[in-house]
């Protein structure tokens, strides 16, 4: 049996209603846990960018690729694994703004974790820290004996390392 | 001019040539109904009893006329009751277009009185879905939706008409779909692919072929004819893939496959290269992956690249069209007849004769009548002409054991789904879309009560299907692996069945039973002298069993004669 890894999947597709459904069906078909998931625009306008991240086979995740691909909305799929991205996650912590007066520690853990303060109310302040998932979870390891009033981590977003021209190869197949 | 958008609907069908639709009313339709009574003399609408009927008589058109079937359902039920015929052609890659009644727009999501979300429920088993919540949407999304269900790997479409879009007016104008910027329906041929699997195949000492239903869907049954008698290499088939060569070809080795030939089965592992034509290596055909050809070059030439590497690792695939790469490929390949290899096919068949054929077609003495020789009797009188049209399970196995097809587009049965219930409302499809073809419709006595309300149908039309039940008053199949792997339990397959033939007459359909094998000739011979509908029940043997057989799991080297 093939070892599992994590796949960071990218599909650019129209921006069409219905279309995440169609994608995600195909995960749930093969009993397939989304790790992550985040959509957005792309380079491209009017084409979104799907991120998704799984752990699965190189012969499942290829499988897949081949299914997402065919849809008729979508009009390219790739994977990657982790040492070929460069991918980072957001997190968001809403700490209570008198720890960040009565504790001084909390403005080391501040610092030293390069994240940084969005807001600041009376009542609460709001840290954002965007990195590795691990980076984050140190972050919330850290915070968590003072408190955390929400926390909430975005899905993966990652772009290639290697220069792949997705966009180049994209407007090609968008004109074919 | 302004029209509305029920009349719409009805203008973009007869854009695409549609004349014949199958369906059902309801409330969230009624608008597109009301317009279908207006254009009558244009487009005719055959009233199903039950809308998985309609979906299957849209399959069983599309099926022997290579056109896209439609059916038409109204919301909620209407809606769900398509879901089965839409999977079912899903996975056999079956060009139909379903078009669907919905609730207004101002209602969607609110839970409204039979509504239901029918995009969410037929996204997984369907090739591309599209909800209409405004007219003017409709002569776009209609000629995109036939463009999708016919071009590359055909399948289903479904289109959702919310009530006001059918209400409301637009400026009709009709244009054609040839192109969807993210959709590439055919793969660019890459000639050097072709020129690699061309010297493997010349190389090749003991090659098989195995083709699907992609020669019929690329209309390439003369390319497909003129490779293999070029290349004197046997073709095997899979179950979608009969009838894309007559049966009695000399170079026609058999069925691959749980209850395949024997030769073709057990040749897949002594082969040295299997080429893969427009077939999918579904599980029914290649047993245990780990031990399926693994000695052998795989040589794939598929349209769909999903295919490609999905179960069979390929060393060689050609991704296209099946009938261009034929054509290109026919030019490269050196003329051969790989005669001792064929000898290799025979000695193997004449096992397979000896073992389970001979018996099959002529029963020992004190036997009951064998569904293999009902089948063979319809071959003598057929001479393989008729489009056969069955069921699933064991009569389904038999049929494409036995029956012979002169002609392509001949067998049409529920493959990839195994659905029952599909082959009577196909039939009526199949036999409606070739009216100058004899379509007999083979089901086992479970299937029939599956889908039985379609006798109405054949009442109201009046269309001239041939129905016979081979009927062994058990779910046969089911029963064959209780008796083999469950040891003789027989949970819930014995079929307590009622009066068929008072069934068929009622629907003032005529009908006759045989129970002893002399009157089966004659019966056979009255059915198909018959210029109106007719119903044969035939009463078979009980625990015959399909014969060979690769268990689940096992490798297609370890098929079973008994």
């Amino acid at each position: 049996m093939e070892e599992n890894k994590t796949f960071t999947i990218s599909v650019y597709t129209e921006n069409n209603v219905g279309l995440l459904n169609r994608i995600s069906v195909i995960f749930l078909k093969r009993h397939i846990n989304i790790l992550s998931l985040n959509v957005s625009e792309s380079e491209i306008e009017n084409v979104s960018r799907f991120v998704i991240v799984v752990d699965t086979t190189e012969k499942w995740v290829r499988n897949i690729v081949g299914q997402i691909e065919k849809q008729i909305e979508v009009i390219k799929a790739f994977y990657h694994v982790d040492e070929e991205t460069i991918f980072l996650e957001n997190a968001l912590f809403k700490i209570a703004s008198n720890l960040l007066f009565d504790e001084r520690q909390i403005q080391n853990i501040i610092k030293e974790s390069n994240s940084e303060i969005v807001t600041v109310s009376r009542d609460f302040f709001v840290i954002s820290k965007a990195g590795r998932r691990s980076e984050i979870e140190e972050l919330y390891a850290k915070l968590k004996p003072y408190g955390i009033m929400q926390f909430v981590r975005s899905g993966r977003i990652s772009v290639s390392k290697e220069k792949m021209e997705v966009t180049s190869l994209l407007l090609e197949e968008l004109k074919s | 001019m302004k029209i509305s958008g029920a009349e719409a609907v009805i203008r973009c069908l007869l854009a695409e040539g549609v004349d014949l639709v199958y369906g059902y009313p309801g409330g969230a339709i009624m608008p597109v109904y009301d317009e279908l009574y207006k254009f009558q003399d244009q487009l005719h609408h055959v009233l199903v009893r039950h809308e998985q009927g309609a979906a299957h008589a849209a399959q069983g058109f599309a099926r022997a006329t290579g056109k896209v079937g439609v059916a038409i359902a109204t919301s909620g039920p209407g809606a769900t009751n398509l879901v089965t015929g839409i999977a079912d052609a899903q996975i056999d890659s079956t060009p139909m277009v379903c078009i669907t009644g919905q609730v207004g727009k101002h209602l969607l999501g609110s839970d409204a009185f039979q509504e239901t979300d029918i995009i969410g429920i037929s996204t997984p088993v369907t090739k591309w879905n599209y909800q209409i919540t405004e007219a003017h949407e409709i002569p776009e999304i209609m000629a995109k939706a036939f463009y999708i269900a016919r071009s590359g790997r055909p399948g289903p479409v479904l289109v959702d008409i919310t009530k006001n879009a059918q209400f409301d007016t637009l400026d009709f104008s009709y244009k054609k779909c040839t192109d969807i910027r993210s959709y590439h329906p055919k793969p660019v041929l890459k000639i050097e692919k072709v020129q690699e699997a061309a010297e493997i195949i010349n190389k090749a000492k003991k090659p098989m072929i195995v083709f699907g239903q992609g020669v019929i869907l690329s209309k390439a049954e003369e390319e497909l004819k003129a490779f293999i008698e070029k290349s004197g290499i046997p073709a095997a088939w899979t179950i979608l893939g009969l009838s894309a060569l007559p049966t009695d070809h000399e170079l026609n080795v058999g069925m691959v496959g749980m209850h395949g030939n024997y030769g073709p089965n057990i040749l897949t592992n002594e082969c040295d290269v299997l080429i893969a034509l427009g077939m999918r290596f579904d599980d029914r055909v290649t047993g245990n992956l780990n031990t399926y050809a693994k000695q052998a070059k795989i040589v794939h030439f598929e349209i769909d690249p999903a295919e490609v590497d999905k179960n069979v690792k390929t060393d060689v695939a050609v991704l296209a069209d099946l009938k261009e790469a034929l054509t290109a490929l026919l030019p490269l390949i050196e003329k051969n007849s790989h005669e001792d290899w064929h000898n290799e096919f025979k000695k193997k068949y004449d096992i397979e004769l000896e073992a389970v054929i001979n018996e099959e077609l002529a029963p020992s003495e004190g036997k009951g009548i064998s569904m293999g020789e009902t089948i063979e009797m319809i071959n003598k009188h057929s001479n393989g002409d008729a489009i056969m049209v069955s069921d699933v399970g064991q009569h389904q196995m038999f049929t494409c054991r036995y029956a012979k097809f002169n002609q392509t587009k001949s067998n049409v049965t529920s493959g990839g789904l195994g659905t029952m219930g599909f082959a009577l409302p196909a039939a009526i499809g199949a036999k409606m879309g070739r009216p100058d073809r004899e379509v007999v419709a083979i089901i086992g006595d479970g299937g029939f009560q599956m889908n039985i309300q379609e006798l109405g149908t054949i009442h109201q039309t009046k269309v001239p299907v041939k129905i016979v039940v081979l009927n062994n008053e058990f779910l046969g199949m089911v029963r064959q692996w209780q008796e083999l792997f469950f040891d003789y339990r027989y949970a819930s397959t014995v079929m307590i069945n009622p009066n068929f033939c008072a069934i068929a007459e009622g629907y003032y359909i005529k009908s006759r039973k045989v129970t002893k094998r002399e009157e089966l000739d004659d019966a056979i011979a009255e059915m198909l002298a018959s210029k109106d509908s007719y119903f044969l029940e035939v009463m078979v043997e009980k625990e015959n069993n399909v014969f060979p057989m690769i268990p689940t799991g096992a490798s297609v080297s370890d098929i079973r004669l008994s």
